[in-house]
């Protein structure tokens, strides 16, 4: 790896957004510095300014955005001095990118190799044929399976990790000296995230490649990356070579990031039960989703339910709420057989029994003010009115670390953590014994999904509140549950209190659930697919 | 909002659902009355918006004072066929003698008058068939999505010409036979925007508590569904006035001698050889009106894009 050379060299970068009619700075004067066969990491939280860098680095911004000053450097040219055709004539061939969602980056209409190898051979870099051999020999090498027939295939008919990892081989066809991944596996499981994790950075090692990693997940990039730079609010805080930085990270902020992996719960013994869940099964017409439930909920605790996505978390959720009826088993909620469908249960049952959804943004009203929103509870399920439900509703806000003043306010005026916290008011509102908790976090970045975490323990704590938490992050599992429930395909595959299930001897599942976590360890990656292949070559 | 008004009187009244929806919008301002909210949202207005609202009541004054505005009755012959402008009568007369400024003043009462009561008629139907259909889903969804299917597979006036025979000519019938008609395409529009906002996690979150099935349709889904809703307002007003214009035209719609401006433009289109723009001023005030209408719904859909991301 020769990383004297300089690929990029970005200098007193800055970028405005519009909004409105206003532009205000959201990149304020970065420089980055990127060497051929260099992996560079960008971390922040969302609106950090990461995604505009590494798409600047290719002299692009997003419409609505403007670069205001600096150079883009990219192999002794300056990007930004190049004509529209000209930078485009690079995009593609010199320079590529991975986009987050793979599954809306792809056309749906068009079979996979048609797709990758459209870029070299609309560049008239190669000949088509060449090039399909070429990308043939990049699904190889991406370990996708019958690397020959797979670009046969069209993009629903493959998986979204092997998508993601067609992207990757659709930005290497025509063998570029620098790639941008932007988040590519924050939309994949765990399990899923590990084999493409391992295919990109095979491939980037193999060929040379320079790229930018662009991730809000640290434990990633530390698998990933040569040299890390840590961004917040659109400027740089920390730049230092991976291990550097993991090792001894110098900022304030910096050290925060690690933090938050940290949070811990203390595990509380079960009390009475409050919900049970006897060998239930579960179909979506005639597809069996749910196979012989049985979990139970004791008063006052956490459960997790942890599992891929398709493993049936969330049909669990709808079943308990009364959305999806059981075809077979039942519900006991407090002792009596809750009724299978929604509209058999009365008001006082609904109120008991309330919902957090993971994404706040379609779960509030976009029309209705937060003190509608709260206050609508209230008078529906406590009968409050007027001067009363507006003391309880300012109460509530309180309850949930917000100023009453964003009472007039509307979901829209609100950021991610506001509106989480809002729709934690409106099922505290309703005073229930259960709050079912589907993925509340995972919308959000790693301080404000730890705040939020720290707040539903102590409403835990206070009002002695039962939560079934549903997530695929084990992380979040560690920091607040009591019991954890893991399922697989529809079916527990193992349960019981949080030390038990994280402590070995485990069921297979879990085993492969709970080490594919990735670690703060720059060597986690190689040591666990060592440890993987040892066993596959064993006899 | 806690007041509950009537989301449908919203609906029906293009004025008022501009305003409200300005009200909604600009109200941070937290403290100010609807009124002065609701000035606040009209100062920032673009010019075409306040020409347009200026338009608008221009036509409710004229046409709610029409009596005291028109120097002489609608029906009233006071002059001779085809009479030039002047200082007696200031647009002429038409092939009866009467008065056309007269005419044209009335006709103002009458067209958009029976205009926008169709089209807040077939909104009321329409807007609550297919909030119903979208919400219930299922056999409902069904039924009334096959019903409006039968309904507008048969060419729409040709259809409203067969039920205004059997029924006989009445505005009453006319107003509801356009309405109902017309009613199918305002279901098509609501279920079809509809559907895709009652799946989001809100209204799964007011089914939860059980929320009545009116509550959820009129405070959940209805106000995320506006914006297109009054963008189709002002285009089915429009369509209802030529409408209304063609049935007149073969005799079916507004009945002699009560002033129409679609019979009016037909009854004296010999002059235009005569190179006369008079039979063309009813057009005229049907464009302007229009263009108005549009002015004021492309505003409040500007308004209220920002809030729907």
């Amino acid at each position: 790896m020769n990383t004297d050379k300089k690929l990029l060299e970005i200098r007193g970068l800055r970028i405005a957004g519009q909004s409105g009619d206003d532009w205000h700075e959201i990149v304020k004067g970065i420089d980055v510095v990127l060497h051929r066969g260099e992996v560079l990491g960008l971390i922040g939280e969302s609106g950090a300014g990461k995604s505009t860098i590494g798409l600047a680095a290719m002299g692009y911004t997003r419409p609505g955005c403007r670069i205001d000053a600096g150079t883009i450097v990219f192999d002794g040219t300056d990007l930004r001095k190049l004509s529209e055709p000209a930078r485009r004539a690079t995009w593609g061939t010199r320079m590529a990118y991975v986009a987050q969602s793979a599954a809306a980056a792809f056309n749906p209409a068009h079979r996979l190799i048609e797709q990758c190898v459209e870029a070299p051979v609309m560049h008239r870099l190669v000949a088509a044929n060449q090039a399909r051999r070429s990308v043939i020999d990049l699904f190889d090498r991406l370990r996708l399976p019958d690397a020959e027939q797979f670009g046969h295939r069209y993009p629903h008919q493959v998986s979204g990790g092997q998508l993601q990892r067609a992207m990757t081989a659709m930005a290497m066809a025509s063998h570029p000296d620098m790639i941008i991944f932007d988040e590519p596996t924050t939309a994949l499981d765990v399990t899923t995230q590990i084999e493409v994790l391992a295919a990109i950075k095979d491939l980037v090692r193999q060929l040379d490649t320079a790229a930018i990693y662009i991730s809000h997940d640290l434990a990633v990039v530390a698998q990933m990356a040569d040299r890390v730079m840590v961004f917040r609010h659109g400027s740089l805080v920390e730049e230092a070579p991976t291990r550097d930085m993991l090792a001894n990270p110098r900022m304030a902020y910096t050290k925060s990031l690690w933090a938050v992996r940290s949070l811990h719960k203390d595990e509380q013994p079960g009390g009475d039960v409050l919900l049970r869940v006897d060998a239930a099964d579960a179909h979506y017409g005639a597809l069996q989703v749910l196979h012989r439930i049985s979990i139970q909920v004791p008063r006052g605790r956490t459960v997790a339910v942890v599992g891929e996505s398709g493993s049936g978390k969330t049909t669990l959720a709808r079943m308990i709420t009364g959305l999806l009826p059981p075809t077979r088993g039942r519900v006991i909620y407090d002792g009596k057989p809750l009724p299978p469908r929604l509209h058999g249960r009365d008001r006082a049952l609904l109120r008991r029994i309330q919902m957090i959804y993971q994404m706040a943004d379609t779960a509030l009203n976009p029309r209705r003010r937060v003190a509608d929103i709260i206050g609508r509870q209230l008078e529906h399920h406590l009968g409050l009115r007027g001067a009363a439900r507006r003391r309880r509703t300012a109460e509530l806000l309180r309850m949930v670390e917000l100023d009453e003043a964003l009472m007039g306010r509307l979901p829209s005026e609100l950021s991610g953590g506001q509106k989480q916290r809002v729709s934690i008011a409106r099922a505290l509102a309703a005073e229930p014994d259960l709050i079912i908790c589907d993925e509340v976090t995972s919308a959000l970045d790693q301080l404000v999904a730890e705040e939020v975490l720290k707040l539903l323990l102590r409403l835990q704590n206070e009002l002695g509140v039962s939560y079934l938490y549903i997530t695929h992050d084990l992380a979040t599992v560690k920091a607040i549950a009591d019991e954890i429930v893991v399922m697989h395909r529809g079916r527990v595959v193992q349960s019981g209190p949080k030390s038990q299930v994280l402590t070995p001897p485990h069921e297979a599942y879990t085993e492969l659930l709970l080490s594919s976590v990735p670690e703060m360890d720059p060597d986690w990656l190689d040591n666990l697919l060592a440890r993987r292949a040892v066993p596959a070559a064993a006899p | 909002m806690s007041t509950s008004p009537d989301e449908y009187t919203t609906l029906a009244d293009p004025e008022v659902a501009v305003l409200s929806a300005a009200t909604s919008i600009d109200s941070a301002t937290l403290g100010l009355s609807p009124l002065q909210v609701a000035w606040r949202g009209l100062r920032h207005a673009p010019p075409s918006a306040w020409f347009g609202l200026l338009v608008i009541i221009a036509y409710a004054v004229v046409a709610i004072f029409a009596p005291l505005l028109a120097p002489y009755g609608q029906a009233q012959v006071v002059g001779g066929a085809y009479d030039p402008w002047s200082h007696q009568f200031l647009l002429g007369t038409d092939q009866l003698g009467r008065d056309m400024f007269s005419r044209l003043i009335f006709g103002a009462r009458n067209t958009v008058g029976i205009a926008l009561a169709t089209t807040c008629l077939s909104f009321v139907l329409g807007g609550l068939c297919g909030l119903i259909a979208a919400t219930l889903g299922g056999w409902t969804d069904l039924l009334l999505a096959r019903v409006v299917d039968i309904l507008m597979a048969i060419p729409q006036l040709i259809f409203a010409l067969m039920l205004l025979s059997i029924v006989g000519t009445s505005v009453l019938n006319l107003v509801l036979i356009i309405a109902v008609l017309d009613s199918t395409r305002v279901f098509r529009l609501t279920r079809a925007v509809a559907i895709n906002v009652v799946v989001l996690d809100f209204v799964e979150s007011a089914r939860l508590q059980g929320e009545r099935l009116m509550w959820i349709m009129t405070r959940e889904v209805l106000p995320n569904i506006l914006s297109p809703l009054v963008a189709e307002f002002g285009l089915r007003f429009c369509f209802v006035f030529l409408t209304i214009a063609a049935l007149s035209f073969l005799g079916l719609g507004i009945q002699p001698p009560a002033a129409d401006w679609g019979s009016m433009v037909r009854e004296n289109a010999s002059l235009i050889t005569y190179g006369d723009i008079t039979p063309l001023l009813p057009a005229a005030a049907i464009a302007l009106l229009t263009v108005g209408v549009n002015f004021v719904v492309d505003w409040f859909l500007h308004k209220t894009s920002g809030l729907r991301e």
